[in-house]
């Protein structure tokens, strides 16, 4: 009997210091993890409800959205003279804020017009009373479009709490007013898919670009002896260490129509002087200077790999009488393919996101998606664009990298 | 040396291999230090200039450095610089160190998930993360203030730090920790004395990675900033967007060689580290 009660009373211990440990293991990660929630995570958290949040202008409206209600908006007809005074109600209640006319600016995205018309409105019906007979007539003398059913049946699609009006926009779907919905765009206007294929067209250039140079050279640094091969290693990782505007600026004095390598080309007869190469502000400066950016981070997995395979496989498929080339496409090769696709996925998602380097060598032509998403938070403010151009970025990069995952393991990552 | 077997063809792609990636290379070094000769430039021009191709010595001149060294937005950029860095350096190191200890112990639970969301400000892209901070930060009155600065850089940098400490930590003997406590050290004795010594380190290159994580980051202090915040990197990119002028190329030169020193260091850090694993490497 003493027996049992002394195995349950060292199984209990047991699990006891067991569950000891494992807390203290989580209470190390905890600060971090805290941490990392609150000035990380909770942003990105937020701006994927920013994408879809209409909440400023459902509650600037609020009175408006609710008499529409029971609208009919398909029937051809205005709203009652109910929904003309919430309009009136709404002015005087945002008026304080100028918040009736910031909506306006925001409906304006998606209704053209609607702008100076909310304007026109916020200043003129704050003075008509809160019992007016015919609001109806009053409005519509204020300004025309009051008496349009499409614009209402606008108001009402872009009042409602959420929206996926941002997402729409995103992928080229334009508001059609005659029809009150949304309607693929013409061909010459679709913008932002454009700007998605060119950005993962380019992203692509420079992976296979990377991968050309560096699967050579990465051959040639694991074949030799190590003493010649560290210093190689050095002049790749020095470029990796330095700071990527040092990088960028090189670029620009090399690159550009009175630089570096135009006056080479003039001096040396190549091209006439008036003749100078445009190689800066379009695709060919950011492929070329994102290339050299991303040519480590392919170059170093790649070594990495190429580093443990044993010579011994390449000398038995030539003594069995392949030839070269052969024993390298079926024996070589295949052994270097977790780090081709470790390397190419890698400088992918990071390329896909760049944006420093555009910014300063793409012209308008070079530019990535990621340039349009920074227009939208510091220029043009259509905040819920820039978050759901930002959300299909980040879905896509989560993709490759969930590919990534598969293919090295996250927890075999390693810098320098 | 060529193997026995090697024909003529084969003797020949020997050959064309070297020059191939010696043009890589080339690629790779070549642009950095164009950059150097060109920062003494005596004239405001980005290339080379006759004087200075017959090595003239009225065609070379330190103005631009004594631009940089005088000029009070690149001293204040400068100073931001390193204030800002050193603040997410310590904060980073801390917090990642503490992190990586619990995150190598193979019980953790979730320890997948969780590491997984402590890289996770690594993969997102940059854009995505200026963008989303800007918005959260600003709303709680941290946008451009060196705290919100502090606070985004810190979150940048930590994933460098977790993973360098995580692989220092990923082959520790922890039967060292077993026999320090079976020849009566306290636990508080053993982690000084055992655990530090051996992680310090990794500690150190990802401090290393968390300070120039920081130093070189231009896309979120962009968002998250304002130009009391201006960095070294935000003046250059500024620089480069309105008027460059060769006052940047001698900021790019001091980078250069600040770069260099922090590459021995990590060198010399990996091969410490290797020697202390017992690996006898070169």
């Amino acid at each position: 009997m003493t027996d049992v009660v002394n195995d349950t009373t060292l199984k209990t211990r047991f699990s006891r210091t067991e569950r000891r440990k494992r807390v203290r293991a989580l209470l190390l990660v905890l600060p971090l993890f805290l941490f990392i929630c609150v000035t990380f995570l909770a942003p990105v958290a937020e701006m994927l409800f920013r994408s879809t949040d209409n909440t400023a202008v459902h509650n600037a409206l609020t009175n408006t959205h609710k008499a529409l209600s029971s609208w009919d908006e398909n029937s051809g007809e205005l709203p009652p003279q109910a929904a003309y005074l919430a309009i009136i109600a709404d002015v005087k209640a945002g008026a304080k804020k100028k918040m009736f006319t910031r909506v306006g600016r925001r409906l304006n995205y998606q209704i053209s017009g609607v702008s100076s018309m909310f304007r026109k409105t916020a200043r003129q019906a704050r003075r008509l009373p809160d019992d007016i007979a015919d609001p109806q007539t009053a409005l519509i003398k204020i300004h025309k479009k009051w008496g349009d059913v499409n614009i209402w049946r606008g108001i009402k699609y872009f009042t409602t709490p959420y929206t996926s009006s941002y997402y729409l926009d995103a992928t080229d779907f334009g508001y059609v007013l005659e029809n009150g919905d949304y309607a693929r765009k013409v061909e010459s206007q679709r913008v932002y898919l454009n700007l998605f294929w060119r950005t993962i067209i380019m992203s692509v250039a420079i992976t296979l670009l990377t991968l050309l140079m560096a699967y050579p050279t990465a051959f040639l640094i694991s074949s030799i002896s190590s003493q010649s091969a560290n210093l190689l290693l050095i002049m790749v990782l020095l470029p990796f260490w330095t700071s990527l505007l040092v990088r960028t600026t090189s670029w620009i004095v090399l690159l550009y129509q009175e630089g570096v390598i135009n006056d080479l080309l003039v001096s040396l007869g190549l091209v006439s002087d008036d003749g100078r190469l445009e190689l800066i502000h379009n695709t060919t400066g950011t492929i070329v200077a994102m290339t050299h950016i991303l040519l480590p981070f392919m170059l170093l997995p790649l070594y990495s790999v190429m580093k443990t395979i044993n010579p011994a496989y390449m000398r038995a498929a030539r003594s069995m009488g392949a030839g070269a080339f052969t024993a390298f496409r079926r024996v070589y090769f295949p052994q270097t393919v977790p780090g081709i696709g470790a390397g190419a996925i890698l400088v992918f998602i990071l390329a896909i996101g760049y944006y420093i380097t555009p910014e300063l060598v793409g012209g308008v032509e070079g530019t990535f998606i990621s340039n349009r998403i920074a227009y939208h938070v510091r220029s043009s403010g259509n905040w819920g664009l820039a978050s759901a151009l930002g959300f299909i970025l980040l879905i896509l990069v989560l993709l490759m990298y969930w590919c990534y995952d598969k293919i090295v393991g996250i927890d075999n990552m390693k810098l320098g | 040396m060529m193997p026995s077997y090697v024909q003529g063809w084969e003797k020949i792609w020997h050959y064309v291999l070297r020059v191939i990636a010696g043009l890589v290379l080339f690629y790779l070094i070549f642009p950095i230090f164009v950059i150097v000769p060109l920062s003494f430039n005596a004239l405001p021009y980005f290339v080379f200039t006759e004087e200075m191709l017959s090595l003239d010595p009225a065609g070379y001149s330190l103005q631009w450095y004594k631009d940089f060294f005088t000029d009070i937005n690149w001293q204040t950029a400068v100073k931001n610089s390193v204030i800002i860095s050193l603040f997410s350096t310590l904060l980073a190191t801390f917090l990642g160190t503490l992190a990586a200890l619990g995150l190598s112990r193979s019980y953790l639970p979730f320890r997948r998930a969780i590491m997984a969301m402590l890289i996770s400000p690594m993969i997102v892209p940059l854009i995505i993360s200026a963008a989303a901070m800007f918005f959260f930060y600003s709303s709680i009155n941290l946008q451009g203030t060196y705290v919100g600065v502090i606070l985004a850089h810190t979150a940048l940098a930590t994933p460098f730090v977790v993973i360098t400490v995580t692989a220092t930590l990923s082959n520790f003997d922890y039967s060292l920790v077993r026999a320090s406590h079976s020849l009566g050290a306290s636990p508080t004795t053993t982690f000084f004395r055992i655990i530090v010594p051996i992680i310090f380190p990794g500690v150190i290159s990802g401090a290393l990675f968390a300070f120039i994580t920081s130093f070189d980051e231009v896309v979120v202090i962009l968002f998250v900033g304002s130009y009391e915040q201006h960095t070294i990197p935000w003046q250059m990119f500024s620089g480069i967007r309105e008027r460059i002028s060769p006052t940047i190329l001698a900021v790019a030169t001091i980078l250069i060689f600040l770069s260099i020193l922090l590459l021995l260091a990590t060198e010399l850090l990996r091969r410490r580290t290797e020697r202390l694993r017992g690996i006898t490497g070169v």
